[in-house]
């Protein structure tokens, strides 16, 4: 089955603005509404969207990875931002650090947000997983 | 770590250190490694035998009253002496017995496992780490008794052994847990010492039972006693280490160890005693049944443990010397007999006992070993059995209820193994020689090395036993008695009548052998004995339970799709009702406000009725589409921003997925459910809604509890460096529940990608 015409020349931007907006999501989440949950969703939709207009083989190529291993990213990064938190012995797993840099711009660095970028990671890997198994393309 | 801690770590660590090598060795180098640690580890324990107890704590949960460690006294060096000495000479048999086959690397690494196992459960100071061992114990005797896993009957045998031991296993754990919360201690020297709290215990009787159930399946007691002699199926030195001289008498390490506790009271003697001695009766009949040189060898290991069950039973201070004596005696001429009846195995082709005689002069050292074995078997001066058999019956006259059918039985069985003794050896290596598949000859040094050190050590220990005794068996019956035994070993105790009874013993079971074939026969011919055997009613359970499971599956996966939804709709629908109505919960809220933001429901009904009575099955998708926007829009005119956008997107990516999909199956043409089916799901859907509907109402009237929501609310700046309350709970207060729900999420992704693997192109990278 072919994508019409309308389709297939819209899908860059099918593809690539709903990627943008799902990272300011996932940047503003933690003082907005937002976060890696949402973000992911929002990066899976046009992935999906893209995979109808041009075919899974070029929304393949566009992730670079297969989605099983986006999930596997996803995870480590998660699990792993919690061991962080060691730094400091008395904390719990996951007792997430902040560190607050001198610098002219207000850039606060933590690892919540690697936390939230692992869920990023696996809502894209999770989604774009199923719909391609399910929607099956020879 | 100090030195204690270390020395009664290192022989299991040894072991498992020496299985992972092993694993990466060649079959022909396995076997040497492994009886070369088991030797180490034998030689490890030599040093500290006979010595004070040592004990050492590695591990605790103290949230939980769990204190764990490892404790090495009489009784545990015993059975750790047995287990790496009888474990060096089984594996250096095995290299050679399985010489050439490729499966001989995983034979030894389980083997290993198994040795690790097996000294853990002895060694073990508390009720936790020796059901841990335990049940690695079964599970390692399981993948060995399915060795030959294409053979049928080996995956019936390992399966009935797994399940009977692994559900004495489960019995055991809750008795030991009960026994544990009654003490208030998992330590096993903390629960003798809390006996009287043990017993005092209202759940003490149940718990004792769940011990003995354990106890009794792990030593094939009747009427579990079935198993072992299935088990045969496994390799012959699996059955001569497992299934003889160690695993099976786990169970009476277990009795023995809670017999401080359990010893005088009159439930568990007198369960013990005649259990044991039923168990003792019925595998001396079966094994004169059989021709099999492995499973009369079986069903005498049977009655050994049925023998040391009884004993358990009888008054500790008689019976406990009598017991580990016993133990030991047994534990080297079984594991003797039965590498020998492998070798006979081996050389001749055939392991039929009537098939098998006069092999004297074909092959001597294996007849010599077989016959010392067998003269300790039957209990003859000089050797260790001799010894054995005189305490066990010293212990069975001094009985204090029934001594006298106790004696009888004793006698009884102590007549069956002297003629099954005569059996093993007098038959098979004296007298005429029939001819055999193969020409039989002495096996390599490698295997008979077992056979031989075993039998000639029954021999030098029956000629001095008070050596042994004052060594290594008065210290495993002080463990069970709690003092130093009284009485001691001799080979000779003067005339007493208990010579007489074992005269009349060895007389006696030498008739039995002259008559072997006829009596063997003539049980043979009995088919009573087959149709009403606890064997039989296992096979009936068995069958019960997938007849049952197959009525399950077939009622509840019948493949109807629809079927599937409303059987989940309607449980989803009547959990809740069930629930209100059972608890009187239904309730309308106190002072309902109507809001105008409330409008916004509008949408909602008017996209369900539209699901409801749409024609198309992409019309409905659409409608129901409608419905998630007017959820949406709810949630973003009541301040849920956050949630809004996720119900926002989640609907976009239903809508998408659904239409995809639709527009690959052919369903896309109009609604084919008849007007019957049509109200059917109608009925499903007004339960669903209004099951919902009275749900959130007693949600609505009862009083809110604000406590939460303000925590977080407060600390969601100061805690979380984040204005969004909810990504901050998410990624940071709550950040363990959500890393295990991505998880489930990638685990989905997983199980869908496996599951549509077959239908869909495989995914992988484009190129």
């Amino acid at each position: 089955m072919h994508a019409s015409l309308i389709l297939r020349v819209s899908a860059p931007l099918l593809l690539w603005v709903p990627l943008v907006i799902s990272f300011y999501l996932l940047v503003r989440g933690h003082n907005a509404p937002g976060g890696g949950f949402v973000g992911g969703l929002v990066a899976a939709s046009g992935l999906v969207f893209f995979a109808m207009a041009r075919g899974q083989t070029a929304a393949l190529a566009v992730m670079r990875l297969p989605p099983a291993s986006w999930c596997g990213v996803g995870l480590l990064l998660a699990a792993g931002s919690g061991f962080l938190a060691w730094l400091d012995p008395s904390a719990g797993y996951l007792t997430h650090r902040w560190w607050f840099p001198d610098l002219p711009v207000k850039l606060p660095l933590n690892t919540a947000f690697i936390f939230d970028v692992g869920v990023y990671l696996v809502v894209i890997g999770t989604i774009t997983a199923m719909v391609f198994a399910l929607v099956a393309e020879d | 770590m100090h030195a204690p801690e270390l020395i009664l770590l290192l022989p299991l660590l040894l072991g498992i250190a020496a299985a992972i090598v092993v694993a990466c060795l060649r079959p022909a180098q396995a076997a040497p490694v492994g009886a070369a640690t088991a030797a180490v580890c034998f030689a490890l324990y030599l040093g500290l035998a006979g010595g004070a107890p040592v004990s050492a704590a590695f591990w605790a949960v103290p949230s939980l009253g769990v204190s764990g460690g490892l404790r090495l006294d009489g009784l545990a060096a015993l059975f750790a002496l047995l287990i790496t000495g009888i474990g060096t000479l089984v594996l250096l048999y095995a290299g050679s017995y399985l010489k050439g086959d490729p499966r001989l690397t995983r034979l030894v690494v389980l083997l290993l496992v198994f040795m690790v196992a097996m000294l853990g459960s002895v060694t073990a100071n508390d009720v936790i780490t020796l059901f841990i061992f335990w049940e690695l114990t079964s599970l390692t005797s399981f993948f060995l008794v399915a060795y030959d896993h294409e053979k049928l009957e080996a995956r019936k045998a390992a399966l009935q052994a797994l399940l009977i031991t692994g559900g004495g296993g489960l019995a055991l754990l809750a008795g030991l847990i009960l026994v544990a919360i009654a003490a208030g201690t998992t330590s096993l020297t903390g629960i003798i010492a809390a006996r009287e709290a043990v017993l005092a215990h209202p759940a003490a009787v149940p718990a004792m039972l769940l011990v003995i159930l354990g106890a009794f399946t792990k030593s094939a007691q009747f009427p579990f006693h079935f198993w072992l002699p299935n088990a045969m199926a496994a390799p012959t030195p699996v059955s001569a280490y497992l299934h003889s001289a160690t695993m099976v008498k786990l169970g009476i390490y277990l009795l023995a160890r809670f017999s401080p506790v359990y010893g005088d009271e009159a439930l568990w003697q007198g369960l013990l005693t005649w259990t044991g001695l039923l168990t003792a009766l019925v595998a001396a009949v079966l094994a004169f049944r059989e021709t099999d040189l492995k499973r009369v060898l079986a069903y005498t290991t049977v009655t050994a443990l049925g023998t040391l069950t009884m004993l358990l039973g009888l008054a500790p201070e008689l019976s406990a010397m009598a017991a580990v004596t016993f133990l030991t005696v047994h534990a080297l001429y079984k594991a003797a007999l039965f590498l020998t009846a492998g070798i006979l195995d081996h050389e001749t082709g055939t392991r039929d006992a009537s098939a098998l005689g006069g092999l004297r002069g074909v092959m001597p050292w294996t007849a010599a070993a077989a016959v010392l074995a067998a003269l300790s078997m039957a209990g003859l001066p000089p050797f260790l059995g001799f010894v054995g058999k005189e305490i066990v019956y010293e212990a069975a006259v001094a009985a204090d209820g029934g001594a006298g059918l106790i004696v009888l039985g004793a006698f009884l069985v102590n007549t069956a193994g002297v003629a099954i003794a005569g059996l093993l050896s007098w038959r098979i290596f004296f007298g005429a020689r029939p001819a055999t598949p193969k020409a039989p000859h002495d096996p390599p040094i490698a295997m008979l090395a077992g056979p031989v050190v075993l039998a000639t050590f029954g021999l030098l220990a029956g000629l001095a036993p008070s050596l042994l005794g004052g060594w290594l068996l008065d210290g495993a019956a002080a463990s069970i008695l709690g003092h130093p035994p009284t009485t001691y070993l001799a080979l000779w105790h003067g005339f007493t009548p208990i010579l007489a009874l074992s005269v009349v013993t060895v007389l006696l079971g030498a008739l039995l052998t002259l008559f072997w074939p006829r009596l063997m026969r003539g049980l043979q011919a009995s088919r009573a004995l087959d149709r009403f055997g606890p064997g039989h009613g296992y096979d009936r359970a068995l069958a019960g339970i997938v007849a049952c499971a197959e009525a399950t599956t077939a009622m509840v996966q019948h493949g109807s799709l629809r079927g599937y939804i409303r059987l989940l709709l309607l449980v989803a629908a009547l959990g809740p009702l069930v629930v209100l109505i059972a608890y009187d919960g239904a309730a309308w809220p106190a002072d309902p406000v109507l809001d105008p933001r409330a409008l916004a429901f509008g949408m909602i009904a008017a996209g369900a009725v539209a699901t409801a009575i749409a024609r198309g099955t992409l019309a409905a998708v659409m409608a129901l589409g409608l419905v998630g926007f007017g959820a949406a829009i709810v949630f973003l005119t009541f301040g849920a921003p956050d949630v809004a956008l996720t119900q926002f997107t989640v609907e976009v990516l239903l809508v998408v997925i659904l239409a995809t999909v639709l527009l690959r199956l052919p369903v896309h043409g109009r609604d084919t459910r008849t007007t019957r089916q049509r109200s059917g799901d109608a009925v499903v859907a007004v339960v669903m809604g209004s099951s919902v509907a009275l749900l959130l109402l007693a949600v609505l009237a009862a009083p809110f509890d604000p406590r939460l929501g303000d925590w977080f609310g407060q600390n969601s700046v100061p805690g979380g460096h984040g204005q969004n309350v909810v990504n901050v709970i998410l990624v940071d207060f709550r950040a363990l529940d959500t890393l295990g729900e991505i998880a489930v999420l990638a685990i989905a992704a997983f199980a869908v990608i496996a599951l549509l693997r077959g239908v869909a192109r495989p995914l992988r990278r484009g190129n």
